[in-house]
């Protein structure tokens, strides 16, 4: 008995997480098949659009500027023990729009979205507005999910791009002002490095987190528990789940964008 | 006419139906009574499709509640729930016009707004609550609210879920005495749960007492006081002791 106890509890959390995967893999494609079926709420996905992309500009932006700055701060520091101080600006602009942006901007955004979506969602679950809705003849997913989720999507990769352009500014202020660059030549050596593939990767890279960040705050919003420490548990794991699965999506659109 | 046949319904362990067998004539209204987690929620739910019983039969007008279209199928209901459920993000008009406001019931904004403060008025709350928000509403407004959303498309069947919890009993006589002039009015098939007995009697043509995860005993609000059933007995004079433990 004691022998079995330990492979009996591994098996039970495999079989979970095994479990929590397959709904969460469901609810997704639930969520996708409801994009070609009728009827749609406009105006449920543009409040979505201004919440998620609009008031989410500040907290990204503040991010990628503090971000670009001391990533110019690094890279001059790190480049100066084999003299290559003037690659600043090209890493700066790389690093910010094939990953820095995307990924700092995506983990905002799940701190910020995820957690009001699950939270807003659970709320609603716990105060039997969900039941409402379907006793209204409207269906959670179109009226709740769709809409969050399809306006992260888009909303994320142009989050992205803003971000991207703030952080690269970020690390020009501090170019010029701390690291004593020309800014002429700062501005020229980040146009000439800067492809458009390293952009439209970093946009990719956004709308699959943006969907990453509404269907993960939508899953455990709708799965959320009774009473406020239900609400709260499922506010957390949305946070947990939408930054991890961020980070591995990450890696993964990685490897099949650059990898040699 | 709706109606329950031998309904079970358990969650894990807990057997909250143990085979409901019920029915409800069309135009008559029908209160559930029964203690704290007797599964009158659960009952409710069944038949709106909103919980899947696990096994049994449940018809409105002979037809399951499961097949067909759902959309036409709950555009036949209202339902007031027990906190009211009212949509946040939404003003007091938009959540009474809701239904009104999209899908087949669709109407233009203007005609779903003037039928929103129309049932507004019906409930006994000024215009001016239309443009509201449901937080800057009292407990007893948010209720009246409710209701004007259950009313508001004219449904046939309406259901009213403990619709006088939380309030004081001059609201609670206010919210009885709606309901019942509501259902008389419109001639609709209602079903309510409550513990509160005064509702029952304000609200009810027949009564049934749900104890255990099923119907100990049914009948017309005029029987009720004299029953004979010692359950009924003990529910409606709040005894503590009698066949229905203190403590569930």
């Amino acid at each position: 008995m004691s022998l079995t106890a330990p492979l009996a509890t591994l098996g039970r959390t495999i079989l979970s997480a095994l479990a929590l995967i397959g709904r969460v893999a469901l609810f997704a494609l639930s969520t996708v098949t409801h994009l070609f079926r009728p009827p749609f709420y406009g105006r449920e996905f543009l409040h979505a659009l201004v919440q998620i992309g609009w008031l989410s500009l500040p907290v990204v932006g503040l991010t990628a500027l503090f971000t670009g700055g001391a990533l110019a701060l690094q890279i001059y520091a790190g480049g100066s023990r084999f003299n290559a101080e003037s690659v600043v600006p090209s890493i700066v602009a790389i690093g910010m729009a094939r990953e820095l942006g995307p990924v700092l901007g995506g983990l905002m955004v799940a701190a910020r979205v995820a957690s009001s979506i699950a939270a807003e969602i659970g709320t609603m679950k716990v105060t039997e507005q969900i039941d409402a809705l379907v006793t209204l003849s409207t269906h959670p997913m179109k009226y709740l999910t769709l809409p969050r989720v399809l306006a992260a999507t888009l909303a994320v990769p142009i989050l992205v791009a803003v971000g991207d352009s703030i952080g690269i500014m970020g690390g020009y202020l501090v170019g010029i002002t701390r690291l004593e660059f020309n800014a002429a030549a700062y501005l020229k050596n980040t146009a000439d490095f800067l492809e458009l593939w390293d952009v439209v990767s970093g946009m990719i890279k956004g709308a699959v987190f943006g969907f990453i960040v509404a269907t993960m705050g939508c899953f455990y919003g709708m799965q959320s528990g009774r009473g406020a420490q239900g609400v709260g548990r499922a506010t957390k794991s949305a946070v947990v789940a939408a930054s991890v699965l961020i980070l591995a999506a990450n890696y993964i659109l990685t490897e099949l964008f650059f990898s040699a | 006419m709706i109606e329950l046949q031998n309904v079970h319904k358990a969650f894990g362990a807990n057997k909250v139906l143990r085979g409901v067998t019920l029915s409800i004539p069309r135009g008559r209204s029908l209160v559930i009574i029964g203690g704290s987690g007797t599964g009158k929620s659960v009952a409710l739910k069944c038949i709106l499709g909103l919980i899947e019983p696990d096994s049994g039969t449940i018809t409105v007008d002979g037809k399951d509640v499961h097949a067909g279209d759902r959309d036409a199928f709950l555009a036949r209901f209202g339902m007031l729930f027990q906190g009211g459920a009212l949509f946040d993000s939404l003003p007091v008009w938009q959540n009474v016009a809701f239904r009104l406001l999209r899908g087949s019931l669709k109407r233009p904004k203007p005609e779903a707004r003037d039928i929103a403060i129309e049932k507004l008025r019906r409930v006994g709350l000024k215009p001016e609550t239309a443009d509201l928000f449901p937080a800057e509403l009292s407990g007893g407004m948010q209720k009246r609210v409710g209701l004007a959303r259950a009313i508001a498309a004219e449904p046939e069947i309406i259901f009213f879920d403990e619709p006088t919890t939380g309030l004081d009993p001059i609201m609670a006589g206010v919210i009885n005495d709606l309901i019942r002039e509501i259902v008389v009015e419109m001639g609709a098939t209602a079903m309510t749960i409550t513990h509160d007995m005064s509702s029952v009697r304000a609200i009810a043509d027949n009564v049934a007492m749900l104890h255990d995860g099923v119907i100990k005993w049914t009948g017309p609000v005029t029987g009720m006081d004299n029953s004979g059933d010692p359950y009924l007995d003990q529910f409606i004079n709040g005894r503590a002791t009698g066949p229905i433990e203190a403590v569930r």
